[in-house]
């Protein structure tokens, strides 16, 4: 039976081995945004041992590139972009502190095995809903490599972001476990 | 000859891409209730419930229905008495299309293939357009408009095959394509066939599949039956809502058909995720 949780980031590790695929998450605190351009500048700074923009440790990334806020909002629409773009540099990132990922759609191994060893989760955000999602982000700064526009990383600080478990760190996978409940052959 | 004026094309499609970002066309809105309804997994009935508050969010605060505000998708017919007066047709529908992007704040998600760069500053904002041109008896402007968004784009596929591959061939191809895209074009998907014609033809054909209201028959009763058929086949999958296992994976099967050559028998699939934003007008 799927539950319920109320999350604060950062996370920590006691924190994601608790979560199960298919528990709901509700998460508050800040969260950083990167889609694939960012991902690639943020894996050749951990490999040539370089600092982040930002502090890696328990950290959640969104893969999220938003709309232009309207005057007075801090955001706009910003629902989760497709994840296995991410999957050549989702372990890296694993393995250097991060805790969790929010996106949508199917990840690769490598990402499920890194889930497993390092306590990750990746979390999925409902596609297509991006004015609701957008409504949960209370406030957004570009912190590094604005010139990539709609997918420079930001601080985004969330309140109550729902999310769902996808992959926990057991190697269970939500998106099967779904799909063989209600497969008919 | 009946003379349009340049800046009223304009202003039209830039009317349609304001309104089609964040008002969720009546079509795809019943669809998805209806699958709300229907749908047999609490998980995906209730990913379902969150599509709709979206769209009512959406509407209500004029905000973009997703982040994803699309590549702009137009299919034109161009009536042989009309004339533009102004400028091209073509760079009518580019410049609302740039003004339409801009001022609903709507995201610039053209770039260049391989140094990803934004075109927004030079090429335009969203621009350019993706149009085709059609020429038609009569004396006005018939514009079919969707915001075509990446995800769904990226699990479409074609192929060509053989002719004795037949039915049974087009049904095993579309399911498998489904069934690999599994969760990624954010279901409950529609699903544009296009068969016949030649490689390309079958792909725009695919395309415009997309562009018939959600919910009506195909006028063809075999091709009726294959998009039933299909649909079945498409649901049977378990994907659900976002994937999350379900009834529900797709609101829709539509097929345009054509002739093809004696030798093949082409086939594309075109996906469109749940949030079908496409409209209609005519000038």
């Amino acid at each position: 039976m799927s539950k319920t949780y109320n999350l604060t980031t950062p996370l920590t590790e006691e924190q994601t081995r608790m979560l199960k695929a298919g528990d709901i998450v509700y998460l508050s605190g800040v969260i950083f945004t990167a889609r694939d351009a960012a991902h690639k500048r943020l894996v050749d700074l951990i490999e040539a041992g370089e600092e982040l923009p930002f502090d890696l440790e328990g950290s959640v990334i969104y893969f999220v590139g938003p709309t232009p806020p309207k005057p007075g909002d801090p955001i706009g629409s910003a629902g989760p972009t497709t994840s296995y773009r991410m999957d050549s540099y989702s372990p890296t990132m694993l393995k250097h502190g991060s805790k969790g990922m929010i996106g949508k759609g199917k990840r690769n191994q490598d990402v499920k095995d890194a889930c497993k060893e390092y306590g990750g989760i990746y979390f999925g955000a409902t596609g297509g809903a991006g004015a609701l999602l957008g409504k949960q982000i209370k406030s957004a700064e570009v912190i590094a490599y604005p010139e990539l526009g709609p997918e420079a990383v930001r601080k985004l600080e969330v309140e109550n972001f729902p999310v769902t478990v996808i992959n926990d760190t057991y190697g269970a996978d939500l998106y099967q476990m779904g799909r063989e409940q209600y497969e008919v052959k | 000859m009946r003379v349009i004026e340049f800046n009223d094309v304009v202003k039209a499609v830039r009317d349609i891409i304001v309104h089609c970002g964040t008002d969720l066309p009546q079509d795809a809105y019943d669809a998805l209730k209806q699958a709300m309804e229907d749908e047999k997994s609490p998980v995906s009935k209730e990913v379902l419930k969150q599509i709709l508050e979206n769209a009512d969010i959406a509407k209500d605060e004029k905000r973009p229905l997703c982040q994803d505000t699309g590549l702009a998708v137009f299919f034109v017919k161009v009536g042989d008495e009309v004339k533009i007066n102004g400028g091209l047709l073509k760079d009518a529908i580019n410049k609302g299309t740039e003004q339409g992007y801009t001022d609903a704040y709507l995201r610039a998600s053209t770039c260049e293939p391989f140094s990803r760069a934004n075109l927004k500053d030079t090429v335009g904002y969203n621009l350019p357009a993706i149009i085709h041109f059609d020429i038609v008896a009569g004396d006005k402007i018939d514009i079919e408009y969707a915001a075509k968004g990446g995800g769904s784009e990226n699990v479409s596929r074609a192929t060509v095959f053989p002719p004795a591959a037949g039915k049974d061939g087009i049904v095993e191809y579309v399911k498998e394509v489904i069934s690999n895209a599994g969760p990624n074009p954010c279901p409950p998907i529609t699903v544009g066939v296009g068969i016949g014609g030649t490689f390309e033809k079958a792909a725009i054909s695919s395309k415009h599949a997309l562009f018939r209201t959600l919910g009506t028959h195909n006028e063809d009763p075999e091709m009726d039956e294959l998009e039933q058929r299909i649909l079945t086949e498409i649901n049977n999958l378990g994907i659900g809502a976002m994937g999350m296992g379900g009834t529900k994976t797709a609101l829709a099967v539509h097929i345009e058909s054509n002739p093809c050559h004696i030798a093949s028998l082409p086939v594309s699939v075109n996906v469109q995720c749940h949030s079908s934003r496409h409209t209609h007008i005519t000038i």
